[in-house]
């Protein structure tokens, strides 16, 4: 055990710090939500991309940093900007999810072309993969890409797309070889939104606000070429992906932070002149999650040690979805509570406390239980992968 | 930057781990759990003789001088396999004691004796922390008296390391005038507890000077609590294993139980509690060493977590098994019971919160 960091990483933080000190006042405000990226966004993201803060391991070629992996460093990044309140670089699912897997399976053309306005934030992306039909079973999904010339002629519908509302750009997974097995028929194709024959409509979900839209595609024209590896391989490709998504979902920082706002509200808020932080009741599950949060934030060190001997965590990183989303949404549970008749304010009016952010908060966590694969289907994985348990045997077609 | 075992620690436990399955297989278990004080001499020669007993203990006084993370991950092999050792009251909490609060004198008289394994201290700090039917120890002119319950490994000792107050130690041999040892019997059979009688019992074998002993009390204190940690992490890791290796086995329906969704769950479930909680315990050993400021509530954490997650895997291990798990053929009950005493000794989950509470200025 050695918590201790070499020379070079002392270093590297007296940088990062020194950056934030003489940077933050230009940093924008962050208005929560899913919006596209604002000019000042876009400006911030430059800045961050420029001295190595954001898309750091990107090669250089296509507008990154061009900076070695270095799980510490991107790490200390990570710390320093959250202790000091400044925003992270973009985290949108083009750059986490896309930009790497371009990087692994895109051609050179497709590399130059979306990249570098990827990571600054110029093009957004969404993702097309859930449909209506295809959820936990990803690859029965139905959306269908016939050829016709060097096109693709795209017919279907995509559910639970956030951001296609603004998005230029889609990564979508196509079922283009029908004839194939299931998971050998898909195509992970690359889709400009203003295509003639793309419909987008706002799905509204339970916290008031549209998180997520509904696509339909009706004759949509691709050229070919916007195919991202072969044609049937895009199970493959989307599984890099996928990998990608079940890490950045759960980030036990937020869990921190969102439990310091918790210990702040329950020092401010009174019953009866009496601080919530004094009710031995409310006390205790404070106690308890700060427990559960100090274990995931030191799982996630674990996590780090492992992708610095670029070695696979195991069970570690897989519980980490699962345990990290839950957790969250217990702590707003706990904001809710001690807010009492006030915790189920929301939206407005003059009792309100911090915009609502608790019950916000609370029903958010529950759309994060369920996205990127739900507790269920996590469970599934872990067992399946993390104890070798045997998959539940097939169900023959009626 | 590493957070995990070193290579050497890694040597460690395998070699830990390697001598306690050889050692003290299920039928060694059981034979102490029948027996009168939950000890083993054999297991105890051999723990000495691997230098675990000495983990803590300076070269210089007959030990190996290690750091309380590598004590605590042999205190985490013997939860593996529920060893009948005094391991908690006398390498770490004694040695604790005598390592931070002792004099020379007395290091060198006994801290080569419990590295060698001769000498096998029971624990009486329990009243420093809450006192139950009135209990409790009192230092008057050179005397001690009252009486002290839940002793830790206080049935095969030969000396007690005993709080007066919070504020003094003394070390009571078992011989002396004056004591009385009483079995008490818990759940948990692989380690012995006793109620001490004290009656004027003369000593002059104080650790600290008397009343100016409370930083070694509380040290003693979240030293057994981060090993009591240890020791259910060991037992719960366990207790998950063999659920998930009896679901492999166990068929119904014509498949293995292990393939239904409801085992996998549970399984997975226990997983989840586990992985991030070991975390949590090494965190808080590491912190015992080498981080003073967050050391105590780390260690109120640590214990108090792996107690809460300890019940939940207790009862669903032992479920997973179906009717097999409640016999006492499968043995697990040694696990079940074992984690829950470890749950309540030196403050259950609710007192710890509590103090962690206090110690950060929540709490009165």
């Amino acid at each position: 055990m050695d918590l201790t960091f070499s020379q070079e990483y002392q270093d590297f933080r007296a940088e990062v710090r020194d950056f934030i000190a003489r940077n933050k006042d230009r940093a924008p405000r962050s208005r929560g939500g899913v919006e596209a990226p604002t000019a000042e966004m876009i400006d911030w993201q430059k800045r961050l991309i420029a001295h190595g803060y954001a898309a750091r391991t990107v090669p250089k070629d296509y507008g990154g940093f061009g900076a070695a992996p270095d799980p510490l460093k991107t790490y200390i990044i990570g710390v320093e900007f959250t202790k000091a309140g400044a925003p992270l670089g973009l985290g949108s699912q083009g750059i986490t999810l896309l930009v790497p897997t371009l990087l692994e399976h895109g051609t050179e053309e497709q590399k130059h072309r979306y990249i570098p306005d990827t990571i600054t934030g110029v093009i957004p992306w969404c993702q097309g993969y859930s449909e209506p039909g295809a959820g936990s079973d990803l690859a029965s999904l139905q959306t269908a890409g016939r050829v016709e010339g060097d096109e693709f002629v795209i017919n279907g519908q995509k559910i639970w797309t956030s951001s296609a509302h603004f998005a230029e750009m889609m990564f979508c997974l196509v079922r283009t070889e029908p004839d194939q097995p299931k998971h050998r028929g898909i195509s992970y194709i690359l889709i400009p939104m203003e295509t003639p024959g793309i419909e987008v409509r706002p799905l509204s979900t339970m916290t008031g606000r549209s998180e997520f839209n509904e696509v339909f595609f009706t004759d949509v024209r691709v050229p070919m070429s916007n195919i991202v590896g072969a044609r049937g391989q895009g199970w493959a490709v989307a599984n890099t992906t996928l990998k990608y998504e079940r890490d950045a979902l759960s980030d036990p920082d937020h869990a921190g932070s969102m439990l310091r706002s918790l210990i702040a509200l329950m020092q401010q808020e009174t019953v009866d002149g009496r601080s919530l932080m004094e009710d031995a009741v409310f006390r205790d599950r404070l106690l308890k999650l700060q427990a559960r949060v100090e274990a995931m934030r030191l799982n996630n060190l674990r996590l780090l040690t492992a992708s610095v001997k670029k070695q696979d965590a195991g069970v570690p990183r897989l519980v980490s979805k699962l345990v990290g989303t839950h957790l969250m949404q217990d702590i707003a549970a706990l904001g809710m509570d001690v807010l009492g008749e006030l915790g189920v304010l929301y939206e407005q009016g003059e009792h309100l406390r911090s915009h609502g952010a608790w019950p916000f908060r609370y029903m958010f966590q529950l759309g994060m239980i369920i996205g990127g694969g739900t507790s269920h289907i996590q469970k599934n994985i872990i067992a399946e992968r993390g104890l070798s348990m045997p998959r539940e045997p097939k169900v023959a077609a009626a | 930057m590493e957070f995990g075992l070193s290579e050497d620690q890694r040597l460690l436990e395998d070699s830990v781990r390697r001598m306690l399955e050889a050692r003290v297989p299920m039928d060694v278990v059981r034979e102490a759990a029948q027996g009168e004080t939950g000890f083993d001499a054999a297991v105890w020669a051999a723990l000495a003789e691997l230098g675990a007993l000495g983990v803590l203990i300076p070269e210089e006084f007959g030990g190996s001088g290690l750091s309380f993370f590598d004590a605590m991950l042999i205190a985490e092999q013997l939860g593996r396999v529920a060893a009948p050792a005094p391991f908690l009251g006398t390498a770490i909490m004694a040695a604790t004691a005598l390592i931070e609060g002792g004099t020379d004198a007395q290091k060198r008289e006994l801290l080569p004796k419990i590295a060698a394994g001769e000498l096998k201290v029971g624990v009486a700090v329990g009243e420093a922390l809450q006192a139950r039917d009135g209990a409790g120890i009192r230092l008057e002119a050179g005397a001690l008296n009252g009486t002290a319950l839940s002793a830790v490994d206080g049935l095969a000792a030969d000396a007690y390391l005993v709080a007066a107050g919070g504020d003094t130690l003394a070390l009571v041999p078992r011989d002396a005038t004056g004591l009385d040892v009483t079995a008490m019997t818990t759940l948990d059979r692989t380690r012995g507890f006793a109620e001490l009688k004290l009656n004027d019992v003369r000593t002059n074998a104080l650790i600290g000077a008397p009343g100016q002993a409370a930083d070694i009390v509380r040290r003693v204190i979240n030293a057994g609590r981060i090993a009591l940690a240890a020791d259910m992490l060991g037992a719960e890791a366990v207790m998950i294993e063999r659920a998930v290796a009896y679901s492999l086995e166990r068929k119904q329906f014509n498949r293995p139980i292990g393939s239904f969704q409801a085992i996998k769950h549970a399984c997975a479930e226990m997983v989840a509690d586990l992985e991030p909680a070991r975390a949590l315990v090494w965190y808080a050993a590491h912190a015992h060493d080498n981080a003073p400021d967050e050391a105590a509530v780390m260690a109120c954490h640590a214990k108090a977590h792996l107690g809460e997650i300890g019940r939940s895997i207790a009862n669903n291990a032992t479920l997973a098994h179906g009717g097999m798990g409640f016999t006492d053929l499968m043995g697990l009950h040694y696990w079940f019971k074992r984690i829950h005493v470890d749950r309540a000794l030196l403050g259950g989950p609710e007192r710890l919160r509590h103090e962690a509470a206090v110690l950060q200025g929540w709490a009165a």
